[in-house]
């Protein structure tokens, strides 16, 4: 039912090493998600027009107020022009060029349950190793049965495939479903909170998203509640010339918390293909909110033919006091990645935190970073970040940190750590600073380095391969965001660290 | 065990001969010490038998139990049972020294194609030989060297030593930097490794570290050669002469 492409280099055997160990490491190389389902899918015509706007609409079965918000937003982006201030190299992209609603065959009757889903997809996600039985736990963490559990929404192209333990999250009040089905099922929700930190007018890309978002998931954990188990979406771009804009929701009301996981994957296609999400998060009074994302878009081959455009707007909003937020992310994935998840501190005592790897190997182009807006007073954030380039990938860190003229005696901390793999990648660090009053405190520490030669003959003397040293070593230096990410994730960032990185030296 | 014929050795960069002729046999249960003055070669001889880049090699041959050493990648060598414990070990950020410990164990494992250690199997093992050498199970978690003192380090080289079992086990002055307590804790973890089948080459400045760990044969290296080779005597008589009538008599 699905392709399995896995190119294997040409290797030379020496004597004494089994060739089977040789082919697995080779195979790992390879981007491993990288093959594509083959099912029949039903796509809008090609291109951008308000009839397109209209169709996702119509097809989503929203209400007319939404459908005027989306158009709104579309005629507002015509007259807009794409950013270019990153440091990006990449080719026009002909939005008319592209399909912006697709959707399995399978899916046109929404399925109830996860039983009713067609069975190519769960395979799918099955191969992928998301679990959409709900007994099932992350692939390669053994616990005791009832222990740390995940819910999953998985998003397949443009629409959701489906949520799991629904049921038991609805007991504890807790909403986690589709954008869509929320704005049938909870349109009071939607309607207060959609667009709200991320307004339709934010920018261009965040204005496309808001015209022909097609679905993404929508979170809501009611007053003083702790989500009982872990949230998290899981996205997969599968048709071809078909860009993915998925909106996320999460509101988490007075004195709650969740931890959602964001997980992404797409098949290895010689055309680049445009990925433009957004994301809000709207964090009250005393709550919180840990946002973990392992991005794994796939980033294109080693020439830069394919891969994925990841035009992403991630922000939260601490919109009361004491609100806390923080930030994980793993970019290792992409051929492009622009994404700057950010911390509105509106709250009085309000925290950001930021953590952040990115890795850009072969050539991937990665700037990304984040905002840290300080409005309330005694409000706190703290950025670390590690960039990772290896083969002639260009990786920038960009921030801001802002202090306001009323949050006074408000902190922020940045570290900034940049690694080099070779001598033919780039690391750039573009840090803002903006305070605007004088009780507040900003520190920045910024540190470059290469891939130390003494440390890889280190390990490789105790018996390590190259890539393996060079895996330990990067690991290493970003640890202290692999600890920031929970248990199951943080597994799988090590292991796709050492994967991203696969040739990076030698 | 080990045999050296005739190594040739010049640095890669500089066009620089290092070593001029080296041939040494370690047989199976031996320990070699190697002495001799600064700049005599003793490091990179070390260097060259576990695979550090920057050398070339251009006579002779180094093999270990009949495998070409010099053709194997470093890795290769390690799993092949080839150690050297460095005179500087090397400090790596962020890595656990537990974590580096398995990785290593496991990357041999696997070149050998035996199956991985378990977890709770390596906790068990790792803790044994920690106690001996009185590693606590604060210095197991913190980073690879980073922050150690000199016989932290030191202590630590030859932990990993223990835990990966080498046949063949070069000490690259691993008395450099420890005080008098140091030197008996190293020394006794090296001695407690001693057994008919695993060979040692011991290099060092001085006398005393071969007070602890007794030599069955000396050799005194000189501007890239080996000039002289005798029993325990022989390191007692530098100790008491210095180098400097060795060398009158070579020339």
């Amino acid at each position: 039912m699905a392709n399995v492409e896995v190119d294997l280099p040409q290797l030379e055997v020496r004597d004494g090493v089994d060739r089977e160990t040789i082919e697995t490491v080779a195979s790992m190389g390879a981007y491993k998600y990288g093959w594509a389902t083959d099912i029949e899918m039903d796509y809008a015509p090609k291109g951008l027009s308000e009839d397109i706007v209209r169709l996702i609409s119509s097809k989503n079965g929203e209400p007319e107020w939404l459908l005027e918000w989306r158009l709104a937003a579309y005629r507002r982006w015509l007259g807009m022009e794409e950013p270019h201030w990153a440091m990006l190299n990449y080719p026009k992209i002909d939005y008319q060029d592209q399909y912006y609603y697709a959707t399995p065959r399978s899916m046109a009757i929404k399925p109830k349950s996860l039983d009713e889903v067609d069975p190519k997809l769960l395979a799918t996600y099955k191969k992928l190793g998301i679990p959409l039985k709900e007994q099932a736990l992350l692939a390669g963490v053994e616990a005791p049965e009832g222990e740390r559990r995940v819910a999953v929404d998985a998003v397949f192209d443009s629409v959701s495939v489906g949520t799991t333990f629904k049921a038991e999250l609805a007991k504890a009040g807790v909403i986690f479903c589709s954008i869509s089905e929320a704005v049938k099922d909870h349109p009071e929700l939607v309607r207060k909170y959609l667009g709200s930190v991320v307004p339709p007018t934010d920018n261009f890309f965040a204005t496309l998203n808001s015209a022909v978002f097609s679905d993404g998931s929508f979170v809501y954990i009611p007053p003083g509640t702790r989500c009982p188990m872990e949230l998290s979406t899981y996205f997969r771009i599968n048709a071809e010339n078909t860009g993915q804009f998925e909106r996320t929701l999460i509101v988490c009301d007075r004195g709650a918390y969740v931890s959602y996981l964001e997980g992404c994957t797409a098949p290895k296609r010689d055309t680049h293909q445009l990925h433009a999400a957004v994301v809000e998060l709207v964090i009250l009074e005393d709550a919180e909110v840990k946002y973990s994302t392992v991005q794994n878009w796939y980033p294109g081959d080693e020439e830069g033919r394919g891969g994925i455009y990841n035009f992403v707007t991630k922000r939260a909003d601490c919109r009361e006091a004491r609100a806390k937020v923080m930030w994980t992310q793993v970019e290792t994935g992409s051929a492009i990645t622009w994404k700057y998840p950010s911390c509105i501190l509106r709250g009085d005592d309000s925290q950001g935190e930021f953590y952040s790897i990115a890795i850009a190997n072969n050539a991937q182009q990665a700037d990304t970073g984040t905002k840290m807006i300080h409005l309330g007073k005694r409000t706190k954030s703290r950025i670390v970040s590690k960039g990772i380039s290896a083969g002639r990938a260009q990786n920038t860190y960009r921030g801001l940190v802002s202090m306001h003229p009323k949050a006074t005696d408000s902190r922020n901390y940045t570290q900034c750590d940049s690694l080099l793999i070779g001598d033919q990648c780039g690391a750039h660090t573009v840090p803002y600073i903006e305070v605007k009053n004088t009780s507040s405190r900003v520190e920045h520490e910024a540190t470059t380095s290469k891939v130390d030669e003494d440390q890889l003959f280190y390990c490789r003397s105790r018996g390590m391969s190259e890539e393996e040293a060079v895996a330990l070593v990067v690991n290493g230096f970003c640890r202290e965001v692999l600890q920031a990410l929970p248990m199951e994730f943080a597994m799988e960032a090590q292991s796709l660290v050492a994967i991203s990185l696969e040739g990076s030296v030698g | 065990m080990l045999e050296i014929k005739n190594l040739h050795v010049k640095l890669e960069e500089e066009d620089k001969q290092i070593l001029k002729g080296v041939t040494l046999s370690i047989g199976a249960g031996e320990v070699h010490a190697i002495m001799g003055p600064n700049g005599s070669g003793k490091s990179t001889l070390s260097y060259v038998l576990s695979g550090r880049d920057g050398y070339t090699v251009t006579d002779g041959s180094a093999t270990l139990d009949g495998a070409d050493l010099l053709e194997m990648d470093p890795e290769l060598r390690a799993a092949q049972g080839l150690f050297l414990a460095f005179q500087y070990p090397v400090e790596i950020p962020g890595v656990g020294n537990m974590t580096f410990l398995r990785t290593a164990l496991n990357a041999q494992r696997k070149t050998r194609g035996e199956p991985e250690i378990s977890a709770g199997d390596f906790l068990k093992l790792v803790r044994e030989k920690a106690k001996n050498l009185k590693i606590d199970a604060e210095m197991l978690k913190r980073p690879v060297n980073v922050g150690f003192s000199g016989g932290e380090k030191k202590r630590n080289e030859i932990l990993q030593m223990a835990m990966l079992e080498p046949k063949m086990c070069i000490l690259d002055e691993t008395d450099s930097g420890l005080d008098v307590d140091a030197m008996k804790l190293v020394s006794e973890g090296v001695n407690a490794l001693r057994s008919a089948g695993r060979s040692f080459l011991v290099i060092t400045h001085y006398q005393r570290l071969l007070d602890h760990i007794k030599p069955d044969v000396v050799h005194i290296m000189a501007a890239g050669r080996i000039i002289k080779t005798g029993g325990p005597e022989l390191a007692l008589e530098v100790e008491n002469n210095g180098y400097a009538d060795l060398l009158a008599e070579v020339k």
